[in-house]
């Protein structure tokens, strides 16, 4: 027992979680924190938004699967981080954010930069925390953490009003903690996967939907060995991109709004699918209705609370996806089960790939979707970090650009937050600095937080921008020329900055290309340079995303390339 | 369909809220609440009664059970539970004769009747929704002037 300040033992709890990083700026009501964060050997990373904090503890968190931690002082500092912990919260990326508050005896009195934040907060968080005395900061922060990073990960905001931070106190520092109502984990019950595998076993049509749970729980090997052993083609959702290597001829890609045309062909004659950590979100499967007629389900999800809500299923098993699959390939080797290599199921599979890889109409020209991303694809290592931001060159990414390496490939999916992709890309890069990482982005999302190249500049954190620019909000802009009979409004963004002296005007690197070549060496000294590189690529705002599944319609209904 | 969940609790401020926010932001009914400790300080218990169909039900519960504030959620059979309700009515008197039909009708349904007066009698009833209800019903004739419910509280039988 010691005694010190609420501030003090906050670093102290952060360093014994293993904090290294944290992504902030300061405030009147953080002050305390700061003082302490710079007498300690935590890093700081100095934001120019309280939002690219949040996304990049986001992409930190994601890239290394441990909570990535965000600063925010109380009021405005703490309501800008709302995006961020939403988007975290949404696609299960364990984060931790500490916001400043107002000082205990001012809460409620409408004091200057006073936001009620744990209720504003409230249903965009997986728990958050408020303490009112300097001595329970240790705990707080140990269950913080713990909250953040089990079970179904999550983002957790921990709201230390300005006294509670310099207060002293005695303090204790517990090494285990345990949470009444909370029960992270489950057994996976080993009778449902008995059943599953007779299930999947007796089909004709099985598919292995991969989803983000996949890459959540590290279970990239498991759910290889099982498909390779029964030889099921293995489809994912957009989150669930690059759980499987992609270019496994086992894989036939994601499926979706705007999936690929041979996944949503399989998924839709499948008789059977083995989902794996999904929620089904409406992105993925079009109607629920449709999705689940003439379809049997196995759903393997951490959260019981998923079983059922979207989908009716027919086996499920509660618990980590990873312990499950484990015991599916242990049962699995008992029984000596093993599927030929060639089985009709496998061979049509493999015919429709071929046809579509054939037969997809492509958009003409020289730096087109399709050309940019597997030129990216073709020049960047296989282990790279890719991040993206939100519209049309998102889901290009999701058609053209193959994830060779599992987990390589994240995106804000669920909430769909534009100006994620370039902060969560420096998160990624400090998690992983050894690796290059790559925003693909669209002009659109970069606007929105490319302010963040100054903390990629200062900070020493050289990622890619590649930036595929058609000067629009090219996805709004398709929905107007499909939908609304070409009545485009608010999606011209012909009066940007120029990318490239913006890039230079930060002190990082800006290059604009006019064909493949260009982009080909221009990703090349990205990959070699000490700043950050903007890569500024026109393309023809004109060009669509297709194949598009229309809202509120089956996948087999999908809108292709005329 | 009807339901009635039982759902311990922290005994801690904000609860309450996160409860009802859940409800709120998941597109849930709340048909009643009533929220009150229990034999262990440490413990609160909520009693909501909620309608929708039968995977919307399951989904509350299962969406209550996640979080973590909630330390055990129960939703009751109605066949193997006592569940009452507390209600106040004031109902208006306009002739003599109305204050011996009111007593009548409370008498008939068990109500207590407090503070009557010239011009309105209160009643006071404890018993399920749907006998409320018919008390209410009964009432509207001589015009209920206010009314409060408290909600549903409700236990298990022994042995179930």
């Amino acid at each position: 027992m010691e005694t010190i300040s609420g501030a003090r033992a906050l670093m102290k709890a952060l360093e014994k979680e293993g904090v290294k990083e944290v992504f902030g700026l300061p405030g009147g009501a953080n002050l305390p924190m700061y003082d302490e964060l710079y007498k300690s050997n935590i890093r700081h990373i100095l934001v120019r938004h309280e939002q690219s904090a949040a996304h990049m503890a986001d992409g930190f968190g994601r890239v290394s699967r441990k909570p990535g931690v965000c600063f925010a002082t109380s009021g405005p500092g703490a309501t800008n981080i709302i995006t961020g912990l939403a988007t975290a919260q949404a696609d299960s990326s364990p984060m931790v954010a500490i916001t400043g508050q107002v000082p205990v005896n001012m809460i409620g009195r409408d004091a200057f930069q006073e936001s009620d934040i744990i209720g504003i907060a409230n249903p965009v968080v997986k728990y958050s925390f408020q303490p009112r005395h300097a001595s329970e900061i240790p705990t707080v922060i140990k269950k913080g953490f713990y909250i953040a990073e089990t079970g179904r990960p999550g983002a957790v905001l921990i709201d230390i009003p300005k006294d509670v931070q310099q207060n002293e106190a005695q303090m204790e520092f517990p090494d285990e903690i345990k949470i009444r109502g909370y029960h992270p984990w489950t057994d996976p019950d080993v009778i449902a996967i008995e059943k599953a595998i007779t299930l999947l076993l007796s089909s004709s049509r099985p598919v292995i939907l991969a989803g983000g749970g996949v890459i959540i729980s590290g279970a990239f090997a498991e759910l290889q060995s099982l498909a390779e052993m029964l030889m099921i083609p293995v489809v994912s959702t957009f989150k669930g991109k690059g759980a499987f290597p992609e270019t496994h001829p086992l894989s036939v890609g994601p499926i979706g709004m705007h999936g690929h045309a041979e996944a949503n062909k399989i998924m839709a004659e499948a008789d059977c699918v083995l989902a794996i950590g999904t929620r089904f979100s409406d992105r993925s499967v079009g109607t629920f209705t449709e999705f689940e007629k003439h379809l049997k389900i196995i759903h393997l999800d951490v959260d019981p609370a998923e079983i059922g809500k979207n989908q009716t299923t027919s086996v499920a098993v509660v618990g980590d996806v990873k312990a499950s699959l484990r015991i599916f390939l242990r049962l699995l080797l008992q029984k000596a089960t093993k599927k030929s290599e060639h089985n009709v199921w496998f061979d049509h599979v493999t015919e429709v790939k071929e046809y579509w890889k054939q037969n997809l109409k492509l958009h003409p020209g020289e730096l087109t979707a399709a050309k940019i991303l597997r030129k990216l694809r073709e020049v960047l290592p296989h282990q790279s970090i890719v991040t993206t931001e939100v519209g049309q060159h998102q889901m290009w990414a999701s058609l053209f650009y193959d994830v060779i390496h599992p987990g390589t490939f994240f995106s804000s999916t669920g909430l769909g937050t534009m100006g994620w992709g370039f902060p969560a890309a420096i998160g990624a890069k400090t998690a992983r600095p050894d690796l290059p990482v790559v925003d693909i982005a669209g002009d659109g999302s970069f606007n929105m937080t490319e302010n963040s190249l100054a903390t990629s500049v200062l900070d020493n954190l050289p990622v890619i921008v590649f930036l595929v620019n058609n000067y629009t909000l090219g996805m709004v802009a398709q929905w107007q020329r499909t939908f609304y009979d070409r009545r485009m409004i608010g999606v011209d963004q012909k009066h940007c900055p120029d990318y490239v002296k913006l890039a230079e005007s930060y002190g990082a690197q800006g290059i604009r290309v006019g064909n493949l070549d260009e982009l080909g060496n221009a990703i090349k000294a990205g990959l070699k340079s000490d700043v950050a590189t903007v890569i500024d690529i026109p393309i023809d705002p004109e060009e669509d995303v297709l194949p598009f599944v229309a809202p509120g319609t089956s996948l087999k209904d999908m809108i292709l390339p005329s | 369909m009807w339901a009635i969940l039982s759902i311990l609790v922290e005994n801690k401020p904000g609860i309450l809220f996160k409860v009802t926010h859940l409800f709120r932001s998941r597109n849930f009914n709340i048909d009643s609440i009533s929220v009150g400790t229990t034999q262990n300080p440490e413990f609160s218990k909520m009693t909501i009664t909620t309608i929708g169909d039968e995977k919307q039900i399951e989904q509350i519960v299962k969406q209550l059970d996640k979080m973590i504030d909630t330390i055990e959620v129960k939703r009751l059979d109605e066949k193997k539970t006592v569940y009452r309700e507390l209600v106040l009515f004031r109902v208006k008197v306009s002739k003599a004769s109305d204050t011996m039909e009111i007593n009548n009708i409370a008498n008939s349904f068990g109500a207590k009747i407090h503070d009557a007066r010239k011009d309105s009698i209160m009643l006071e009833l404890t018993a399920t929704p749907d006998q409320i209800e018919n008390l209410q019903e009964l009432l509207s004739k001589y015009e209920i002037l206010d009314m409060a419910k408290t909600g549903v509280a409700a236990l298990q039988r022994g042995g179930d």
